[in-house]
């Protein structure tokens, strides 16, 4: 699966690192435009894509895509 | 971005002005879905009043009417009577619904005019800076409850059934799918429905309420302190009664016995 | 809007005996209004109680609300899903109204409310006329805007400005106030009405958020509350867009005053003395300004008509008229706000004096003595729940102008 996080909505609540049932998410180091921590994918391979994090993201700002296989 | 979201979002309102954890966008996502799975965009209209959960519909590129404080309900029936064939929605908040809207809540209600009320409800005022609302737990220390709460809290979807509305669920934010299912229920319903769902106000209610303001923690809280009622089951008490709480398709809607009864005067002329 | 007929079809007029409150809602339906939300309240009952009916037979919605503040928000709702929406109420209602009005004028919203005033403050005369509305009708929602507000004096001016009352608003998409009082709504009088259904053009909004104006067009309105930009999301924040748009929905009325304006007069040609009046006052002033002139009175007489017979009021003798020193006209303000300012200063040019009776404590007046410096303005207020009598009138006026002679 293909994970992304909207630096630009992400306002770094946490609740995707709480709810997700792989554990798939981790705080990085990185920082939203609001200067708080941003969760990371960081066990992106064991996503599932139950999409559970996009429907308890509360600013629209996680998108779970099944990864385009190329060629 | 989320990909179904950035189709019905304003996107040059973005961000949004809940704070961080708030359930509002949580809501927003299942009544989305919820459209977006009915196919009814297009001919869906969305009415809210004033608080911080009226603003859901605001961010959203539908035909949106945000109106005054309480009022929603007043407004959206107006809409609805005039354009009968069409869907209407109302997001409102605790105080927004069950303080000042009380009144039209119940006539509403009692109507069983076809229209989905989402009621948001995080148990305060948050908007203004964290006061007691209608559904602010006995003993909770708000803005405006400095010794603790004493008025008995409001349980909105129970006041809904006892006027006479005809779907009412529960459910909080920590069950985003369900909620989808009953959103699309209740706009299905031929009839009043109303969805309450107990949201977090991790500003507010995290503080006052939960005594943690980490919106994790509440939503773990909302989903370990909840239950799933089931006719006929034994209720724990103490615990958040979620579910559909009633589905009667038996009481006719008000534009069709309005209908019904102006029928014979039409015919006559 | 849905859409409208085609061409303006006044087919047939007639004339009928009609009560006020019946001629306004009559004219209502004419008018193309298809949804009507009130509550009951005394005087204006008569229109909901009629269009409760009415409103079924030419296929509108007729609903009765839960209070007058539901009334209010029901039409502005039914307007944005494209029916003109008329509610009537009176004193206590109209002050529920208020929030509804404020957000109606800020959202651009085209409704008609009527105000049959009656007695206050609170429940105050229930049965009894007043015009102590006349500023509530001005500023009674909080905030900066601007509004229509019409004062009928008979059962035909009932019908015609509640005709008026749909154009105006919505051409200039703006809540319109038919200000009506007890007295002109439960008198009964001949009038002229029309069948069918008048074509009424609308306007645009200023602030337009897409060339659809109505909900489920796929527009995508939003319709705010909040000070809001072209787009509909919120300025509020913003000192200079917050004041643009002030400007923007008070200026549209401002601006288009000479459009809007309705002032009468009569006998003003070589007047010294004016009375200026409203609603049904006027028919008293009217009466008053004739009773001067030596003229017989009747309701029908038209202005050409009196004219001919001004000339011959001179040779009465002072004992026969002891008002006929009273060089006095008649100022009949129709729309009294947006305020006619320069139209009451051309007209009131000449005068020495002008005398403003109303059913209040003296309100209106106060703006006259703003706009009319080189005269002398004199309030004659009458509160209690009956109208001034032309005797008490001229009376007043000759006791005025002798003191200072």
């Amino acid at each position: 699966m293909k994970i992304s996080i909207d630096k630009g909505l992400c306002k770094g609540c946490g609740i995707c690192l709480s709810i997700c049932p792989k554990n798939v998410y981790g705080f990085s180091a990185n920082r939203n435009s609001y200067g708080s921590s941003m969760p990371e994918a960081v066990s992106e391979s064991e996503c599932i894509g139950c999409s559970l994090c996009e429907r308890m993201c509360p600013d629209a700002a996680i998108n779970v895509e099944e990864e385009q296989k190329c060629g | 971005m989320n990909r179904l979201m950035e189709r019905y979002l304003r996107l040059d309102a973005l961000p949004t002005l809940f704070c961080a954890g708030c359930g509002n966008g949580i809501i927003q996502y299942a009544a989305i879905s919820a459209i977006e799975n009915l196919g009814i965009r297009k001919d869906t209209a969305l009415v809210s009043g004033i608080g911080c959960s009226s603003w859901i519909p605001c961010y959203l590129n539908m035909d949106v009417m945000h109106t005054t404080h309480g009022r929603a309900l007043a407004f959206a029936q107006g809409l609805k009577l005039a354009r009968p064939g069409k869907k209407v929605i109302v997001f409102t908040g605790d105080g927004d619904c069950l303080a000042i809207g009380g009144n039209h809540l119940l006539h509403a209600c009692k109507r069983n005019i076809d229209i989905t009320v989402i009621l948001v409800n995080n148990h305060i005022y948050g908007m203004t800076g964290g006061q007691k609302s209608p559904a602010t737990p006995e003993n909770a220390v708000t803005k405006t409850s400095p010794f603790g709460a004493y008025d008995e809290p409001m349980q909105g979807a129970e006041i809904a059934m006892s006027l006479g509305a005809t779907y009412v669920a529960r459910w909080t934010a920590a069950h985003p799918v369900q909620l989808q299912k009953s959103i699309e229920a209740g706009i299905k319903h031929k009839g009043f429905s109303l969805i309450e769902v107990i949201s977090q106000c991790p500003t507010q209610s995290g503080k006052s309420v939960y005594g943690n303001k980490d919106p994790a923690f509440i939503i773990n809280y909302l989903k370990q302190n909840s239950f799933i009622y089931k006719e006929g089951m034994e209720e724990p008490s103490g615990r958040i009664k979620c579910g559909i709480l009633l589905h009667d398709n038996d009481k006719p809607e008000y534009i069709e016995r309005m209908e019904n009864k102006t029928e014979q005067y039409r015919k006559r002329l | 809007m849905e859409p409208q007929l085609a061409e303006p079809s006044p087919k047939g007029s007639r004339k009928v005996i009609l009560q006020g409150n019946e001629a306004c809602a009559k004219a209502a339906i004419y008018a193309g209004c298809r949804f009507f939300a009130g509550y009951p309240i005394t005087p204006s009952t008569e229109i909901i109680e009629f269009l409760s009916s009415e409103m079924i037979s030419v296929g509108g919605t007729f609903i009765q609300m839960e209070d007058e503040i539901a009334s209010a928000c029901a039409i502005v709702g039914a307007r944005w899903g494209g029916k003109k929406a008329m509610t009537a109420t009176s004193g206590p209602g109209f002050t529920l109204m208020q929030e509804t009005i404020g957000y109606a004028a800020v959202t651009e919203t085209p409704v008609v409310i009527v105000n049959v005033q009656r007695g206050g403050p609170s429940t105050g005369q229930p049965t009894m006329s007043s015009q102590q509305d006349i500023y509530q009708v001005k500023y009674g929602s909080h905030g900066d805007y601007e509004i229509i507000a019409m004062t009928p004096s008979s059962v035909q001016e009932m019908y015609d400005f509640t005709i008026r009352a749909f154009e105006l608003s919505e051409k200039f998409r703006t809540p319109v106030i038919l200000l009506a009082d007890e007295v002109v709504g439960h008198m009964r009088e001949k009038v002229t009405i029309y069948e069918g259904e008048k074509a009424i053009r609308g306007g645009h909004r200023n602030y337009v958020v897409s060339p659809q104006e109505d909900f489920y067009t796929g527009g995508n309105c939003l319709v705010e509350g909040q000070l809001h930009d072209e787009e509909g999301m919120r300025i509020g924040h913003l000192p200079s867009k917050s004041g643009e748009f002030i400007r923007s929905i008070c200026g549209k009325i401002q601006n288009h005053i000479d459009e809007i304006q309705d002032v009468q007069s009569y006998f003003m040609e070589d007047a010294d003395i004016a009375i200026l009046a409203y609603g049904s006052v006027s028919r008293s002033a009217l009466n008053a300004v004739k009773q001067a002139k030596g003229i017989k009175l009747s309701a029908d007489e038209k202005e050409g008509k009196l004219r001919f017979l001004k000339k011959l009021v001179r040779k009465k003798s002072a004992e026969e008229n002891p008002y006929s020193h009273l060089n006095v006209g008649l100022i009949k303000v129709n729309t009294v706000w947006p305020f006619p300012e320069k139209q009451i200063r051309r007209l009131a040019a000449k005068c020495r004096y002008v005398f403003v009776p109303e059913m209040n404590n003296g309100k209106y007046c106060r703006e006259i003595e703003r706009c009319l410096k080189e005269c002398k303005v004199i309030s004659l207020p009458k509160i209690g729940g009956e109208m001034h009598s032309p005797a008490e009138l001229l009376e007043s006026i000759a006791k005025e102008v002798k003191e200072d002679e």
